[in-house]
């Protein structure tokens, strides 16, 4: 591994003059994949600031308008916590779909949502885009079984793994962020980048911004995640969708829904069509299965791919589904 | 770096690299080869200790990290729950139901499963296999892996 100089922060403030004094910095949390990605060399910070032993990170509060998560909670510590279980079902089963229950104990939210790209090329030596700006892309070529089906550009067609994020979308949230120019929100459906011409650049943070919390608006919406994969348990999505709707209360219709991909796009991938389209449909496996159709409808085969659309439909289909056997 | 960790209830110093894993300083400096180097990536668990009381992967945990904090490796875990010498009671079962063959992921999967009975994620075989599922192993034990899980957690308390 190449050297680097590890520095301890106690507080946000000490935290972001250390990331402006001694840049490139990277911020330490779990490290799984921080510290995973710099055995490899593919992440190579001067400097990396360790920042879990800042309090403020690591609360969790919920009030009458939105669930606040620290940046620095653990996935485990969140999946178990009471006002998930009861107000956010779909956070705990996106954080149990994830990981191990090693990882989950060790990895934060934060570093969750900016956790980087599995695809094959990015963590190997082949030339990549995203590794190493102008190299190439060697999936273009090569395996694509795991690229995107969405989002993806001629430089770049690396899968967002994550499937917080995607469930987290579904619920609108936002994240608070603090850096050299002070503290802002963004709506989380802006964080994270597709490709275009610039696939090293994954999010839309600016250089020493530190994600502090994220906002989950309170809701009653049903809700559910559903995760294909390679096997049972323990592997990043071919296809997942992520799933929150409201029911007309006297004809069942659908009201309003969010329907967010995960591990099919680039970044965590939102269709408003597919939710415009099911605005006062019934709740039905026909209907189901046509929206996760429509959710697709733009997706690119590839060579290898094509059954990830398949999958694609049907995680689509069957969160819609699970969702609405649920009580609001 | 000086860090102070207390490991199987040894308080202990170290001067250690920012680039050394909690797993390789087990290994090579406290000789408590017990841990295993499977993947060194997070695959495979094959690491997996207890730090302040929660199972983690020791080959993601940089030795850093680790300051101010308890590990717990398989070498530790006599001393938690039985006498020295003799076997962990999870450890007999893994013995009872065949839980192993070339032996090298047992210790991990013992810290993970002691972790995941303790977290209460051991009541079906359903719950045990999702819980454990960090943990490989390239024998394909897993059948007596459950079983002696199963059996360790009925007789708890």
């Amino acid at each position: 591994m190449y050297p680097f100089e590890y520095r301890r922060a106690s507080t946000l403030e000490q935290a972001l003059r250390m990331s402006a004094d001694l840049a490139p910095a990277a911020f330490l949390a779990g490290g799984t994949t921080l510290y995973d990605l710099m055995k490899l060399g593919v992440e190579r910070p001067v400097t990396v600031i360790d920042v879990n032993r800042i309090p403020e990170l690591s609360h969790l509060r919920l009030s009458r308008s939105a669930l606040v998560i620290g940046s620095g909670v653990r996935m485990s510590d969140l999946a178990d916590a009471r006002e998930v279980r009861e107000s956010f079902p779909i956070i705990r089963e996106a954080l149990l779909a994830g990981a191990t229950a090693q990882i989950r104990n060790m990895a934060s939210i934060g570093g969750n949502l900016l956790q980087r790209t599995r695809c094959t090329y990015f963590r190997g030596t082949h030339p990549c885009n995203k590794r190493v700006p102008g190299s190439g892309c060697s999936a273009r070529e090569g395996i694509d079984e795991g690229q995107a089906v969405l989002g993806g550009s001629e430089h770049c067609t690396a899968v967002y793994p994550g499937d917080l994020a995607t469930a987290l979308l579904a619920l609108d949230a936002a994240v608070d962020v603090l850096g050299p120019d002070g503290a802002r929100s963004l709506a989380l459906a802006d964080l994270h980048r597709a490709p275009g011409d610039r696939p090293e650049q994954d999010h839309t943070l600016r250089p020493g911004e530190l994600i502090t919390a994220v906002r989950v608006p309170a809701t009653r919406m049903r809700q559910a995640y559903t995760k294909l994969r390679p096997r049972e348990s323990y592997s990043f999505a071919w296809a997942s969708a992520a799933v929150t709707l409201s029911l007309h209360p006297d004809t069942a219709t659908i009201e309003q829904s969010r329907v967010v991909l995960g591990g099919l796009a680039t970044r965590p991938w939102r269709v408003r069509a597919v939710e415009d389209w099911l605005h006062g449909r019934p709740l039905v496996e026909a209907v189901a299965l046509e929206a996760g159709r429509l959710a697709l409808r733009d997706a690119e085969a590839g060579r290898h791919k094509a059954f990830r659309i398949d999958l694609g439909t049907r995680a689509v289909a069957d969160a819609l589904l699970r969702a609405g056997e649920q009580h609001e | 770096m000086q860090i102070k960790v207390t490991v199987n209830a040894e308080p202990t110093l170290m001067d250690v690299d920012p680039r050394e894993s909690l797993l390789d300083v087990l290994r090579e400096r406290l000789q408590l080869t017990g841990t295993k180097k499977g993947c060194d990536h997070g695959h495979c668990g094959a690491c997996t200790v207890h730090l302040d009381g929660r199972r983690v992967l020791s080959c993601l945990t940089p030795a850093v990290q680790a300051d101010d904090t308890t590990v717990a490796t398989i070498e530790g875990i006599e001393g938690i729950e039985g006498p020295d010498g003799e076997l962990h009671p999870l450890q007999e079962a893994f013995v009872r139901n065949d839980a192993l063959q070339c032996g090298y992921c047992t210790p991990g999967q013992i810290m993970s499963a002691l972790a995941c009975v303790a977290e209460g994620n051991a009541g079906s075989d359903e719950d045990i296999r999702e819980f454990m599922s960090g943990n490989l192993c390239r024998c394909g034990a897993y059948v007596g892996i459950v079983a002696a899980i199963r059996s360790y957690a009925a007789g708890q308390p």
